[in-house]
């Protein structure tokens, strides 16, 4: 007839959490697909430089993203050991992610002061406008994130983190690695495709 | 209430999507440096980028193991979001309007 | 077999600031709305006394300008938004039969994010430094050099809080809607205001990071000297258009989508008749709500796009009016036949429909893009605009007003004089529009402090103002309507309409856990098959023996709204650091609430 045990009854037999924070994950879709557009939008606008081809550095940048990237691994693979209840794997990868995460803060900081030493500033143009807005937004998305995981690290060590809350932290996963997969687009549509 | 993942992927599997990811990037920088790649770089980068998503989003992110509700939802704000910057880009680049 | 009775729940200021219950925060934002409501009211009176007459001088340029920049920033984003956010959060729980939403201080946080947000927006009034730029704020007038007091700033930092209200809101409900149904209830058995509810809260959840992002751009231009939307650094002035309308055409969809929501539930109930051709119905509104993407140039006809653009967005425009026709058509033929009870609720239904069809026959129009080049920031874009949204949303919320009053306070409201706000209120709205279509036509521009004698206009702002007025007086007969119905009302059953939808198998008003156990819901229109409401009225309206556990209330989301609120507005302090410290705030009350548990037993 009619279920007993409320607050726990859905209607598709999944977490709630889980399609909040997927439907979440759409909504930022948007928000840095808008990011995305402005950029893409002022391309060739910029009236005076410094220019894209002028400043990216390749070389560098692809590093970071491969940091990124292996973080991405890291999260997956700290996730795995929380699932399988072996605390010092979690606590491992989760310190890993954590490490990659500022590595790749560490790159856009060194990125950001880099440019601005040559001259390219949010003020200066179109470039340095949309630039620094969109990989500014992502970076403090990783700042973020790089919070979040530091926060669940200190919990595994206090032994809090047990197969039962794995839900947190595949949620923290999913933020993860979607702030690397706007990478990947931002990567391709703003350094290698100039 | 707490989800159960059916086959869990095993973490070797894991530790070769990275390296799939690792050699992919490798590749759109290498590419990136050849001049006569010529016309063919963007598509050939969008596709590469647009691999390396695909491969994060579905196994990374579970979405190929999780229950379709997830894609669906994902879906629907990426597709939004990609027909966005399209348009966009559509209305900028190749539609120019008249100007003084 | 008795009907439950509502367990004492707790009374004063700090249980309702504290409140997690989807119920009191439905009060809470419907409460508010009102509040916005007359406030917004009050700013479009003043904007029709000072047209009364041509070349009229009541009040300056300026005051005008901040008048109609926030008379449509408060309707749009403080009252109707907001009221329509008030039905999702009372009845959409009690229409799935879940006891709240998916996170109720989630709820909360988006309420206090509302209030917050609108009362720093109008607090700029008290030194005379309203928005002034339009509800629509277009580049570069939103410029520092073209607009160089903090008015735009206001604008920026209150809408931009307001936006993750919504967003929060939009990811709520679709979690709700989509996980916790009761048992048995399919997406095809919801009641059709559920469904709106739910497309609405996509659009919200897609539209909003869009103008989320276009205020980013203007904050930084505003801010840090950004060059956006700058000229003479290659700036595009038309981008900001794009970007703002791209946002703007899904967010007039999240306008009068749940008014169709509610005339959809409204209709059937009051014809005695199912929804005629109830799936038609839900696909027609989530084709709308996708549809609702590829418009949006239409708004921009008169900026230069191109023929090229502007054909297509014609088209698409022209398209989008087939599944709004189509619903009309599915209301008709649900009276078709029916047995008809015209209560208030009944009556603001079908205006609803005859005044909003008005408004789209004006829309379609404006669809055409030469007709348009004509009809652009004329009077005759201000009489469809309203015609969509008051004749539209309003008159649809108000309908649900009436129709959920008995559920909502357990009282039965005075239906004679229902009545009369109804007749007030066509009277006084038509009167208010309809000349406006005239006025435009005679080429009366839109948001200009007075207009010259020789246009010959003057009779229809006279009509349009004494129309004003009369609408003005039925908004406080609609008050006199809620103070009365709650103070002497007589006492509602639980199904005073004999409605088929779940919302009316529980008692008037619910208990604070809404149903003692999950009722199985086989059907759409479960209490029209006697077979089903037994079975569910012995579930939804039996004394539990032990009260389900509901979350308790948490101090949390306003600590957390008010951190987020001060880090936005410490932006307009122009030093880098000061946003830092309310980040910290909300940081600490994120914390807190990430580690407090809902369900701990309170001694």
């Amino acid at each position: 007839m009619s279920d007993a045990g409320d607050h726990h009854y859905t209607s598709t037999g999944l977490p709630s959490w889980k399609i909040g924070f997927w439907t979440f994950i759409a909504s930022e879709c948007l928000f840095f697909g808008t990011l995305i557009s402005t950029y893409m939008v002022y391309r060739t606008s910029s009236v005076q430089g410094p220019f894209p081809h002028e400043v990216l550095n390749i070389p560098l940048t692809s590093i970071s993203t491969f940091v990124l990237l292996m973080s991405s691994l890291a999260m997956v693979l700290a996730l795995d050991g929380v699932t399988r209840g072996n605390r010092k794997l979690a606590m491992g990868w989760l310190a890993a992610v954590v490490v990659l995460g500022l590595v790749f803060l560490g790159f856009q900081a060194y990125e950001f002061t880099h440019f601005v030493h040559e001259g390219l500033t949010i003020q200066r143009n179109l470039f340095g406008s949309s630039f620094f807005v969109l990989t500014g937004f992502h970076g403090v998305h990783v700042s973020v994130g790089v919070i979040w995981l530091t926060t669940l690290l200190i919990l595994s060590a206090r032994g809090k983190l047990p197969p039962e809350k794995a839900l947190s932290v595949e949620i923290a996963g999913l933020y993860w690695h979607f702030v690397d997969i706007v990478w990947i687009a931002i990567f391709t549509l703003i350094y290698l495709i100039q | 209430m707490a989800s159960n993942h059916e086959s869990h992927a095993s973490v070797g599997f894991y530790w070769m999507i990275a390296g799939i990811l690792g050699v992919i990037t490798a590749m759109e920088v290498a590419i990136f440096y050849i001049p006569a790649i010529g016309g063919a770089l963007v598509p050939t980068l969008l596709l590469l980028s647009i691999v390396k998503f695909i491969l994060v989003v579905m196994f990374f992110m579970h979405l190929k193991f999780d229950s379709w509700w997830f894609t669906g939802l994902f879906l629907a704000g990426l597709m939004l979001a990609v027909f966005m910057v399209t348009a966009l880009i559509v209305l900028y680049a190749y539609l120019p309007r008249f100007r003084t | 077999m008795s009907v439950a009775t509502p367990a004492p729940h707790p009374t004063g200021v700090w249980s309702w600031i504290t409140t997690v219950d989807h119920k009191r925060i439905g009060i809470m934002y419907f409460v508010t709305s009102i509040f916005f409501l007359f406030v917004g009211g009050l700013e479009a009176l003043i904007i029709r006394a000072q047209l009364w007459k041509p070349e009229q001088a009541l009040i300056s340029a300026e005051t005008y300008s901040q008048l109609f920049t926030m008379h449509g920033t408060t309707m749009v984003f403080m009252v109707v938004m907001p009221m329509a956010v008030a039905f999702f959060n009372y009845i959409v729980p009690l229409q799935i039969g879940a006891r709240d939403v998916a996170f109720p201080r989630l709820n909360a946080l988006s309420y206090w994010l509302y209030l917050l947000g609108s009362l720093y927006m109008n607090v700029s009034w008290l030194w005379g430094m309203a928005p002034n730029a339009g509800w629509t704020g277009y580049a570069n007038l939103t410029s520092t050099q073209f607009s160089p007091g903090q008015n735009v700033n206001f604008w920026v930092i209150g809408l931009s809080i307001l936006g993750i209200s919504s967003i929060l809101g939009g990811v709520n409900f679709i979690t709700t809607i989509v996980n916790l149904r009761a048992p048995g209830m399919k997406l095809m058995h919801m009641p059709l205001f559920t469904w709106m509810t739910l497309v609405t809260s996509f659009i919200l959840v897609t539209a909003m990071p869009v103008i989320a992002v276009a205020l980013v751009l203007l904050a930084f231009d505003r801010f840090f000297a950004a060059t956006f939307f700058v000229p003479t650094a290659g700036g595009d002035p038309v981008f900001w258009q794009h970007l703002f309308w791209i946002f703007g055409h899904p967010e007039v969809y999240v306008l009068i989508l749940p008014s169709f929501g509610v005339i959809s539930d409204v209709i059937p109930a009051f014809s005695r008749k199912p929804l005629f051709g109830y799936p038609v119905v839900v696909y027609a509104g989530v084709l709308i709500g996708f549809i609702g993407w590829g418009v949006w140039s239409h708004h921009m006809f008169a900026s230069g796009l191109g023929p090229i653009a502007d054909s297509f967005f014609l088209a698409s425009t022209m398209i989008i009016a087939i599944p709004t026709g189509v619903k009309i058509f599915n209301w008709l033929a649900t009276m078709w036949g029916g047995s008809l009870r015209l209560t208030t609720a009944m009556l603001f239904a079908v205006g609803m429909i005859a005044v909003f069809t008005v408004g789209g026959l004006s829309g379609i129009m404006h669809a055409s893009a030469p007709v348009d080049l004509q009809q652009h920031d004329t009077y005759f874009v201000v009489a469809h605009l309203h015609y969509v949204i008051v004749g539209g949303a309003m008159m649809g919320l108000f309908s649900g007003f009436y129709y959920w009053f008995p559920k909502v306070t357990g009282r039965m409201a005075d239906e004679g004089l229902g009545k009369i706000h109804f007749w007030l209120a066509m009277i006084g709205f038509n009167l208010t529009f309809f000349p406006m279509h005239m006025s435009g036509m005679y080429g009366m521009p839109r948001r200009t402090w007075t207009y010259a004698a020789a246009l010959n206009v003057d009779i229809y702002n006279q009509l349009s103002t004494v129309g004003g007025v009369i609408f003005g007086v039925s908004a406080l007969v609609w008050v006199w309507v809620m103070l009365k119905g709650v103070r002497s009302g007589a006492p509602a059953s639980p199904n005073p309409w004999e409605a088929p939808t779940l919302e009316w198998s529980i008692p008037s008003p619910p208990a604070h856990y809404n149903c003692p156990a999950l009722p199985r819901v086989r059907h759409r229109d479960p209490l029209w098959r006697e077979e089903d409401r037994a079975a569910i009225e012995a579930v939804t309206l039996s004394v539990p023996e032990v009260e389900p556990e509901m979350p308790n209330s948490s101090f949390w989301p306003i600590v957390v709204a008010a951190g987020t609120s001060a880090t936005w507005m410490l932006v307009m302090t122009g030093r880098w650091w000061a946003p830092l410290i309310g980040l910290a705030f909300t940081a600490f009350g994120v914390f807190a609430w990430a580690f407090e548990d809902p369900f701990r037993k309170k001694s």
